[in-house]
């Protein structure tokens, strides 16, 4: 892999986000409303609670690293859309650049989108809601990383569906993370869920984020060993996505696919 | 020293027909070679072949003798293109575009080439202007400017000249010829200007359902087959492939 192919790509999305506002103002906009909206909630909800349970770290922290990791995963296929939207495949496709080097392209571009968005969440939540994330300790960097790549992870596989189903499959992409959602038990433990859900949770690598959050919160004995599963999980997706994108280019190539692309990207 | 492009028996088949057939040809390093033929005789998927985007059933394409299947990289980075079907991202400036293929391409000194490429192309003055708010004309000037970026020893430009007025026209196909000429680059020109093609192309490849049936001098090749010029030739390939006379001079 080279550096400056992957650069190029990320380039092109800092060029298209510096002369289009309608791009960055959705990068702080939803996070934003999703922040105010629970924030206010968790305030309600420590108002009429009798329990003396603080609701602002365990929702408003899970709501924050949920949209955190919508972010990363939106970062990746946003980027990839932008390509699908302008037609440009068989101007990328036919130069020296790699799946490899590309993929890495809307990785870093993943990367810079999901921090400004992160930084916008984390100033939010601290100044207005006064979400303390310091209780968190040194977990909150592993919380995040493994969050970070199982939203890369997904960020791949839903882009292969697109180049694999063609342009119109975009619809399949949005909903993603809304579907996880209650298999991943952001706002609730996962023993809540009935067998059949937790076993899909157990392949879910935020669910072991969440489940480990809440347990450091209510100030038991936290365990590292679930978070390294997971995170050994996240990285295997990650493998696996980039091996399917792989594939799936492959098959584009063998099929034409690639070379129609463009062609069916306006229908 | 290798050809510029060497293609032997590339054959590709979709859906149980034949779009390419046993298709071989080279291009040699300062040569323009024309490759003629109605709609739907192969002439795009033969340069998606070239171009590593389409992989073929049988057969090999070598980019100075770099095979596209096992050295797509080095054979690619030796290449470029510009067809009117891939108009470069509208949502990006005339300068933005070609400064991230030129990283993708890893062309060195890149700020220079840029403004050389500019200035040559007449395109200082849209130097920031969104490419997709140009006329057609003027994106073709700014698709063929990034299919010079790299200096490539292979040109594959699929009716570069579509879009432009006359005066654009013999100014572009003039500035290629040169480039031809001066960097030693191989170019493989397709175009339905006939009088292009006999004033740039050193050969012309005449290709109709798939297969090559003619290949030739452009300016010989009509008396040759008894046809008045290239258009009439062109025509009689078009509508009846399989019944070419040769025409004994």
């Amino acid at each position: 892999m080279k550096l400056r192919p992957i650069l190029a790509i990320a380039l092109r999305q800092f060029y298209l986000m510096r002369g289009s506002p309608a791009r960055i103002l959705p990068m702080f906009a939803w996070v934003a409303i999703d922040i105010v909206l629970w924030g206010f909630i968790t305030r309600y909800l420590n108002s009429v609670g009798t329990g003396g349970m603080d609701f602002v770290p365990r929702l408003l922290g899970a709501v924050l690293f949920w949209d955190f990791f919508t972010r990363v995963m939106q970062g990746v296929t946003m980027a990839f859309f932008e390509d699908v939207w302008s037609r440009n495949f068989l101007n990328l496709f036919a130069t020296p650049l790699s799946t490899a080097e590309y993929v890495s392209g809307l990785v870093l571009t993943s990367v810079c989108t999901s921090l400004l968005g992160l930084t916008a969440m984390l100033l939010l939540a601290t100044t207005i809601f006064d979400l303390q994330f310091v209780a968190l300790g040194v977990w909150l960097i592993p919380y995040l990383l493994v969050l970070f790549l199982f939203g890369i992870a997904l960020g791949i596989i839903a882009t292969g569906t697109v180049l694999r189903l063609g342009p119109a499959s975009e619809w399949l992409v949005w909903p993603i993370p809304a579907l996880l959602a209650p298999f991943a038990g952001v706002f609730y433990p996962l023993s809540t869920l009935p067998t059949w859900m937790q076993a899909v949770s157990a392949a879910l690598p935020p669910s072991y984020v969440f489940e480990g959050m809440r347990a450091l919160l209510a100030g038991g004995p936290h365990d590292a060993r679930p978070l390294l599963y997971g995170g050994a999980i996240a990285i295997l997706q990650v493998l696996l996505a980039s091996w399917g994108f792989r594939r799936i280019y492959r098959h584009a190539v063998r099929t034409g696919l690639l070379a129609r692309y463009s062609a069916e990207s306006t229908s | 020293m290798s050809a510029a492009l060497q293609v032997d028996a590339l054959c590709k088949q979709y859906a149980g027909v034949r779009a390419v057939a046993d298709v071989s040809f080279h291009v040699a390093h300062g040569e323009i070679v024309g490759l003629l033929g109605p709609n739907g005789a192969g002439k795009t998927t033969t340069l998606n072949m070239i171009l590593g985007l389409l992989a073929p059933d049988s057969g090999s394409v070598a980019i100075e003798g770099l095979d596209i299947d096992t050295q797509r990289r080095a054979a690619l980075a030796r290449t470029n293109f510009a067809a009117v079907y891939a108009t470069l991202p509208g949502n990006l400036t005339v300068q933005e575009n070609l400064r991230v293929f030129g990283l993708v391409y890893g062309v060195r000194r890149l700020r220079h080439r840029i403004e050389e490429l500019l200035e040559q192309f007449d395109l200082i003055r849209f130097r920031d202007t969104r490419c997709g708010v140009l006329s057609s004309g003027e994106q073709s000037r700014v698709s063929i400017a990034k299919a010079l970026l790299n200096h490539p020893s292979l040109l594959l430009l699929d009716e570069p000249t579509a879009s432009l007025d006359p005066s654009a026209a013999q100014a572009v196909r003039a500035t290629i010829r040169d480039i031809a000429r001066r960097e030693r680059c191989g170019i493989l020109w397709t175009s339905h200007n006939m009088y292009e093609v006999e004033a740039v192309c050193d050969r012309v490849l005449f290709l109709s359902r798939g297969r090559i049936l003619l290949e030739g001098d452009p300016r010989q090749l009509p008396a040759q087959h008894g046809a008045a010029n290239l258009e009439d030739l062109f025509i009689r390939i078009a509508r009846e492939p399989l019944g070419l006379t040769e025409v004994t001079p």
